[in-house]
């Protein structure tokens, strides 16, 4: 059995490209409620958290992806 | 009560995040060739995965639930587990302990008492800790499918078996690596799906000013209202804090509970491994903040009768558990709620995953190959520590029934980790300090430990003793009778130990070397930066910890 170490790109980008797209669905989930106006049983919904939220991820996932895009580890 | 509602963006979370782990599992399953890939991460993370892991290992759901509703029980409180109850334990593991685990290239916590004791001290406790890690998975497992039942109104039966499906998936096919790989994912959804709870918690309340100013002080405070046990909500005086909680309950758990540890020994070298706990501690305290954060933000609005807000009742009793699920459905909007929803269930498999990863490495190499085939080759090992998932993952969801079918045995938890663990860090403690002491006095020393504290359990149940008879005082609560019978069992475990190895057989200094503090190899060890070193980490948790004591006081 080899056990010869494969390279492969750090857990940080991974988890940068989960971000950026949790972070997407997120943002377009607020974006969305705030064009097609329902009822929302919820408090403080004036202050639309989920596009402040998404976003917040979003720029985190995009941080982590491109500082890792080239690296590797073993 | 009604629901949370999912939209089609909130299951769209949930589903990237089932499906990333699923493809965890079978990328991963390339890089995981020898034995020590698969219950150890190939021992190559850096400092701050290690580090990530070890604290995400420790961000189970009941932790983090549990710990909300203690906030909202006894307010700022509850921030002793966070502080006494953490921090003290997991700088002596990165400090002190840490190097004797690791240089030895030890793959298990049963596997230092095997190399500093003998294979009976090893087996016994590697036994004990298997039982106790399926026990509080399926646990566990049960705690999610009541949290999916009641909030979601998801069916139980699906819920169980869907979970315990993902989580066995991803561990059979790459084991620890793709559990730390999914649990630093789980960390970062975690974090983002409970974050925000106290922060619009305390906007909701007024600002930061104005959010828990109504509160009485037994809410606000950590040590002025524990001189006596009358003092504050919990019932606990500064002894059970800080002898109880701070020595018995958190070092048995931090120090000695291979579910963390495991973690720590996925790093890539020994100082990556004693700094891995020293980075986690940073995160501990901050999420102590947002967890009881978020009970106090409950506590404040169930007390403001224009809030609308109050906590589910079960039996005739106010359910505190309830408290984060029900501010998720307070204040989040469609996204979020997708967010906090997939952070609930990231929490819950966070928890299965760790215990089946910690439980598989325990039964493979201290069970399997230590009694059973001694000459197992990695690829037969391998093999075992898929077969041990399994059949851990079935036996944690008989463990989930059970649960269901005894609700209280959800309180045995706690109790199950004191009867197990507190005995084991006597053990290892003194085995690691003082050279002679022997295996005989290992074994009966924690058998015995173990023993007692289970009968000083089942005695309190029974009503044959009452709280203040284990607690020094005489007046004294259920949870102190905990942190106190704890202490005990780790003080008669180390006193049969040493009364013991008084008489025995100890081992030949010649075989201690690297195992015992004053047996090590003097190394040459090259100079690096200050920043770079544990001991300078670890002061800044000191100062932190010491200024936020003072701060609450």
């Amino acid at each position: 059995m080899s056990t010869e170490a494969i390279p492969m790109r750090p857990i940080w980008y991974f988890v940068g490209w989960v971000l950026i797209i949790v972070g997407m669905i997120v943002m377009a989930a607020g974006i969305y409620y705030l064009f097609v106006p329902i009822h929302l049983d919820i408090e403080l919904r004036g202050m639309h958290m989920s596009i402040w939220w998404g976003l917040v991820l979003l720029i985190g996932g995009l941080m982590l992806t491109l500082f890792n895009r080239k690296k590797t580890v073993v | 009560m009604h629901t949370i509602t999912m939209t089609l963006f909130d299951w769209a979370i949930l589903l990237v995040y089932l499906g990333f782990v699923v493809w965890v599992g079978f990328f991963l399953k390339k890089f995981t060739k020898t034995d020590e890939d698969y219950f150890l991460a190939g021992r190559r993370n850096s400092a701050f995965v290690a580090g990530v892991a070890f604290m995400s290992a420790n961000m189970g759901a009941l932790e983090v639930v549990g710990y909300a509703g203690q906030g909202a029980e006894y307010g700022l409180f509850a921030l002793h587990f966070y502080l006494i109850g953490a921090i003290p334990a997991i700088l002596f593991l990165g400090i002190f302990m840490m190097p004797f685990y690791y240089k030895n290239r030890i793959k298990s916590t049963p596997g230092y008492l095997k190399e500093r004791y003998d294979e009976k001290t090893r087996v016994l406790n590697a036994i004990s800790f298997s039982l106790m890690t399926v026990l509080s998975a399926g646990i566990s497992l049960y705690a999610l499918a009541l949290v999916l039942k009641t909030f979601l109104g998801w069916d139980w039966d699906l819920s169980i078996w869907l979970s315990a499906g993902f989580v066995a998936l991803y561990i059979i096919l790459s084991g620890l690596l793709s559990a730390i790989f999914t649990e630093i994912m789980q960390f970062f959804l975690i974090w983002g799906g409970i974050l925000l709870l106290p922060v619009l918690g305390i906007v909701d309340l007024g600002g930061p000013g104005k959010a828990f100013a109504n509160l009485p002080a037994v809410y606000t405070h950590l040590w002025s209202i524990a001189g006596s046990a009358a003092d504050n909500p919990m019932k606990l005086d500064w002894p059970a804090l800080v002898f109880g909680l701070g020595f018995g309950i958190s070092f048995g758990y931090w120090t000695t509970d291979f579910l963390i540890i495991q973690r720590a020994f996925s790093a890539k070298d020994v100082r990556s491994a004693r700094l891995a706990p020293i980075i986690a501690s940073y995160f501990k305290i901050l999420l102590g903040f947002v967890v009881v954060g978020s009970g106090m933000v409950g506590l404040a609005l169930m007390r403001d009768p224009h809030s609308g807000f109050a906590l589910l009742h079960t039996d005739g009793r106010v359910n505190y558990d309830s408290v984060i699920p029900l501010l998720m459905m307070r204040y989040f909007p469609p996204g979020l709620v997708g967010v906090g929803v997939t952070s609930l269930i990231a929490m819950f498999m966070a928890g299965q995953a760790g215990n089946m990863s910690a439980f598989n490495t325990v039964w493979t190499y201290d069970i399997y190959q230590s009694v059973i085939n001694k000459s197992a080759s990695q690829k037969n090992l391998i093999w075992m520590g898929r077969a041990a998932t399994v059949v851990g993952i079935l036996l944690s969801i008989i463990g989930a029934y059970w649960a269901k079918s005894m609700p209280t045995i959800i309180d045995y938890l706690q109790a199950i980790a004191s009867w197990i663990l507190a005995p084991a860090v006597a053990v290892i403690l003194l085995g690691m300090l003082v050279k002679w002491i022997s295996p005989d006095g290992a074994f009966w020393g924690m058998l015995i430990g173990t023993i007692v504290s289970f009968a000083m359990f089942m005695a309190l149940q029974l009503g044959w003793i009452t709280p203040g008879a284990i607690a020094p005082g005489g007046t004294a609560s259920a949870m102190a009778a905990n942190f106190w019978r704890a202490l005990w069992a780790w003080l008669i475990s180390s006193g049969i130990a040493v009364g013991v190895s008084l008489f025995t057989e100890k081992r030949p200094e010649a075989e201690l070397v690297g195992l015992v503090r004053g047996l090590s190899v003097k190394e040459e060890v090259a100079e690096i930066p200050l920043y770079k070193k544990p001991v300078f980490w670890a002061s800044i948790t000191v100062v932190v910890f010491i200024i936020l004591n003072i701060v609450f006081w």
